[in-house]
């Protein structure tokens, strides 16, 4: 009992109790103050537990209260009290039956406990005694008292005399105090000492818990983080997300982790940076949508309603969608306000979307586009430069005494582009990269880029004003070339179903001679539709609706030999020419005439110029008609019978199963008449220069003799 | 592209022209749940469509857990029946060079090509013109092989590879950031890599080996014949082959969105060094 009374230096009691070393370590049931109102609760609260311990309750609070005098951890000298309490008990066996009882009782109390929060830990253990002491008569926090003292201990034991500054492992810390309260739960004797050990001597398995967790909170001289902190994230974002499989990624996720702690400072700088252009594109694309609320609305809606000058782009989009064609819906609709938005601003009459060419660095989305009638714009006319070439007739070298030879190479009479809206230029075409950048015009196709388009293959770059290096040297800059490359492929593959479209009725001066062939032709209103079974089973149901463009690089034949004309005057196709009469006759190129059917097209070497497809074959009643051209890739066209449309995607190039070849240089021209000026003579070697000189003074002496004879005589003599 | 994101796959890569219609999209994706049950592949690639004469190829890709492993090639002409090809020799790829033009669109279509072979006749030696068959399905293969061999693509970090030998998809692969998308350093050949042993050793000290262990597209031969273009903003890679034109490889950048489809005439594109 002396002893007892030595523990409890802060504990009013004195009464001497045997808190076995059990208690110390379960003392759940333990009162917090070991005044006896304090125990009467706890007694209440193992009473259902503990039956048959009525009789033992008195000397049971005592020894509670001692129990709690040796939860104290402060008290050093409580390691040794256990030991002497159990000897001086007056009555030891009931105290011990009691005590095991108890520790029956506590045991599951305890585990019931230890799983309540240990939200209440918080204080140092300092603290707590005069708490427990304070808290004596709030009997409703019992409970949790018994928790705060029953994990305070267990905390005594682990922290010893180090600070309890644990702030996220408190988890861990309940799974140390279960760990430390079973373990007492086991042996009463190991129990004895325990506590007694711990709080005289820290075990070695707590010296090495401790070093482990300081190693583990040790801040990394590189790059500032802990390892402690960072498994716990780790953790903690495994525990979130639960991945699969997680210990495959584990690295994985261990490096987005650290990640994540050092891009938030950069993100937003570098974000804005890159994601710009695609802002950029959002915002034009955005204006494209919002072009519709202009003022005036109900009277423009009118307007443009009747005007019907845009083409219902989706409806096509559509049917093409059927055969696997296509940019996409978004894509498309969103062409199809660039348009909108194109015939806005311009003044068109029609307007279309010929399609889209892939380029190398971006795209061409291409429209086309006929003006109303005496709205074109004017364009500049490029100066020929062939004309001035022409050196055999220049006057300056006549000035000079020596006359140069003079090269009688007459530069091929520049063949004349075609006017606008006839022939390879019916259409204007009107460019953009993207749908929501403006659109550009592309200037008129003149025949000279068309011959030599024919003879280079080469990719787009998507910038329009890009050089085209090639041999033969291509006369202009990438939108010459693509514009002469559209004209081709819109000569070559437009197509429509026969009948809709015919020639007009007023197409008079049906000359027998016509050159050219009619280049007009409007639609058929009485158009009936073809079956889209025989659309698709016989390519003569196709026509071109569009001139076949001329060897010579127009749609209408024009004759170069004019010279009792004047060579500005352009062709018509009523005029007449003439041919017979001049010594140079030139057969005039003759093409297909306009609406050809396709049937008469030319194989590529075994290989039919248009394949033709019904787009579905599992529900052939509503299927259309798809053609995809051979010879060039890229062109569509389809009909379900009454509507068609054409449209081109790809590349922009011709389709030969062979390679391609550059052509040769041609042979060096024999520019100037040969004379005796120019031809080359070997050099004369000395005897044939002296004999020349011999016979040159000879000549003079002659000529000096004859002068003197018929001078004075006097002089005679003198000569000789 | 993956069969599991094939309606997604193909809006993306839509911006070549060339997708697939309604009818052959829901075929599709039926059957290829099918055929990888069937055959129990790990993933289901649908590599594309060969345009022919008469009819399309639709060609599609079992891959097994190994990634890397040789992938097994199917045809189907109406998406719904496929069947097996056979994997592709040496000799079918030589044989196969002569032929030009067009796919005919029936596997079983002949190619004749004539040879002249010297054939030893006892003392005799002479040219004989020999006619050598060869079958659209051979053609097939091979042009499908080499269009794997070239021109197939993934982005750097999609796969990778364990020690113990398997490569796999990486699943904590989050996508190219703007700025690599746009290097052609960042997107590697899908095949056994070839010329990585020629590196020097400073390069090979900066390769990650579990990611960095194919080809990358940087020292393709010839050069320029990737466009690589960015649409929709930054919000799409496109990357598109100039030697076979028709393979379009499409990447979002920061997701996880990737793939590469071809549809084309199988030919390949042997002027591009004057189209350049």
């Amino acid at each position: 009992m002396e002893d007892l009374t030595s523990l409890k230096q802060e504990q009013e009691n004195q009464e001497p109790g045997k808190a076995g070393p059990p208690w110390e370590g379960k003392t759940a049931a333990s009162p917090q103050s070991p005044e006896p109102e304090s125990s009467e609760p706890l007694e209440e609260e193992l009473g259902p537990d503990i039956g048959p311990q009525p009789r033992s309750r008195p000397p049971w609070s005592p020894q509670s209260k001692v129990i709690t005098s040796l939860g104290d951890p402060k008290e050093p000298g409580a390691s040794s009290s256990p030991a002497s309490l159990q000897e001086p008990s007056p009555t030891p066996s009931p105290l011990a039956l009691s005590r095991e009882d108890l520790v029956a009782a506590l045991r599951s109390d305890r585990t019931a406990s230890v799983t309540l929060e240990a939200g209440t830990l918080h204080s140092d253990p300092l603290e707590q005694s005069p708490d427990k002491r304070e808290s004596t008569p709030h009997h409703t926090g019992q409970p949790e008292a018994n928790t705060f003292q029953q994990s305070q201990q267990p905390k005594s034991h682990v922290c010893g005399s180090t600070d309890v500054s644990y702030s996220n492992s408190k988890q861990k810390e309940l799974r140390f105090h279960t760990f430390q309260e079973e373990d007492s739960n086991s042996e009463h004797e190991l129990d004895q000492l325990r506590p007694g050990a711990s709080e005289a001597v820290p075990s070695v398995l707590d010296t090495a818990i401790q070093n482990a967790k300081a190693y583990l909170l040790k801040t990394s001289s590189k790059s500032g983080l802990n390892l402690y902190d960072h498994l716990s994230s780790m953790l903690t974002k495994i525990l979130d997300e639960r991945p699969e499989n997680a210990v495959d990624i584990i690295e994985n996720i261990s490096q987005d982790v650290k990640m994540a702690h050092f891009s938030k400072k950069l993100d937003t700088l570098q974000n804005e940076k890159e994601m710009l252009p695609t802002y950029e594109i959002a915002e034009k694309q955005k204006a494209l949508f919002l072009q519709g609320h202009l003022e005036g609305v109900d009277q423009e809606l009118e307007d443009e309603i009747a005007e019907n000058s845009l083409p219902n782009v989706m409806e096509s989009a559509f049917y093409f969608e059927q055969a696997g064609i296509g940019l996409g819906t978004d894509e498309t609709y969103r062409i199809f306000l660039a348009l909108k938005q194109l015939t806005d601003t311009h003044p068109i009459q029609r307007c279309r979307f010929w399609g889209k060419i892939l380029g190398l660095e971006k795209n061409y989305i291409v429209a086309e586009v006929e003006f109303r009638e005496g709205e074109d714009e004017e364009e500049v006319e490029e100066e020929d430069v062939a004309e001035e070439r022409d050196n055999g007739e220049s006057e300056a070298d006549e000035d000079e005494e020596d006359e140069l030879p003079k090269s009688f190479y007459k530069a091929p009479q520049a063949i004349p582009k075609e006017e606008s809206r006839t022939g390879a230029n019916k259409y204007v075409y009107f460019v953009c990269n993207e749908p929501g950048t403006s659109w550009v015009k592309l200037p008129s196709v003149t025949p000279a880029q068309i011959v030599i388009a024919r003879k280079i293959k080469k990719f787009f770059t998507g910038q329009l004003d890009a050089p085209i290096i090639s041999y033969p040297p291509f006369p202009g800059n990438e939108s010459n070339y693509l514009r002469a490359q559209i004209a081709r492929i819109s000569a070559g593959t437009h197509i429509s179903p026969l009948g809709f479209y015919q020639f007009g009725e007023e197409e008079g001066e049906e000359e027998e001679e016509v050159e050219g062939g009619r280049d007009s032709f409007e639609e058929n209103t009485d158009f009936e539709g073809i079956q889209v079974i025989d659309l698709v089973e016989s390519l003569s149901n196709w026509v071109h609706h569009v001139q076949h463009i001329l060897p010579q690089g127009r749609c209408n034949w024009f004759n170069p030999i004019q010279k009792n004309e004047e060579e500005e005057e352009e062709e018509d196709e009523e005029k007449e020419e003439e041919k017979g009469e001049e010594p140079e006759f030139i057969e005039p190129e003759v093409g297909p005439p306009l609406l050809t059917p396709i049937s008469e097209d030319l194989e590529i070497q075994n290989i039919p110029p248009w394949t033709t497809r019904l787009s579905s074959n599992l529900v052939p009643q509503y299927a259309i008609a798809v053609l995809r051209s051979n010879r060039w890739p890229g062109a569509y066209a389809f009909s379900n019978g009454k509507k068609f449309e054409n449209l081109y995607i790809g590349w922009g190039n011709k389709y030969s199963p062979d390679n391609y070849t550059p052509p040769f240089p041609p042979p060096v021209y024999q520019e100037y008449p040969s004379g005796p000026e120019i031809t080359e003579m070997d050099d004369p070697s000395v005897e044939e220069e002296q004999a020349f000189r011999a016979a040159q003074e000879a000549v003079v002496l002659a000529a000096e003799k004859n002068e003197e004879t018929e001078e004075d005589e006097d002089d005679e003599d003198d000569y000789d | 592209m993956d069969a599991e994101g094939l309606l997604l796959s193909l809006e993306l890569a839509s911006g070549s022209g060339q997708g697939l219609g309604p009818d052959r999209r829901a075929s599709l994706l039926t059957s290829l749940m099918l055929v990888k049950r069937d055959y129990r592949y790990d993933r289901v690639l649908f590599w594309g469509r060969i345009l022919g004469l008469v009819s399309d190829y639709y060609i599609a890709q079992g891959v097994s857990e190994d990634q890397l492993a040789p992938r097994k090639t199917l045809y189907s002409l109406n998406c719904m029946e496929w069947s097996l090809l056979p994997p592709a020799t040496e000799e079918m790829v030589a044989q196969t060079a002569v032929v030009k033009g067009r796919f005919m669109g029936d596997p079983s279509h002949e190619y004749e090509h004539t040879e002249l072979q010297k054939v030893n006749e006892g003392e005799k030696v002479f040219e004989e013109e020999v006619v050598i068959q060869i079958k659209e399905e051979t053609r097939l293969v091979s042009v499908i092989d080499q269009i794997d061999k070239t021109v197939a693509i993934i982005p750097r970090g999609a796969l990778f590879k364990t020690p113990f030998g398997p490569t796999h998809v990486n699943r904590t692969f989050e996508g190219l950031s703007l700025s690599e998308a746009k290097k052609l350093s960042s997107y590697f050949h899908f095949r056994e890599p070839v010329d990585l042993k020629n590196k020097t050793l400073l390069e090979k000290a900066d390769l990650d080996p579990s990611l960095d262990f194919m080809d990358s597209l940087e020292h393709d031969i010839p050069k320029g014949s990737w466009s690589i273009q960015m649409e929709r903003g930054n919000a799409l890679v496109v990357l598109r082959s100039l030697l076979w034109p028709g393979l379009t490889f499409y990447h979002a950048p920061r997701t996880k969105n990737y793939g590469y489809i071809y549809v084309g005439t199988g030919e390949k594109n042997i002027d591009l060094p004057f189209m350049l």
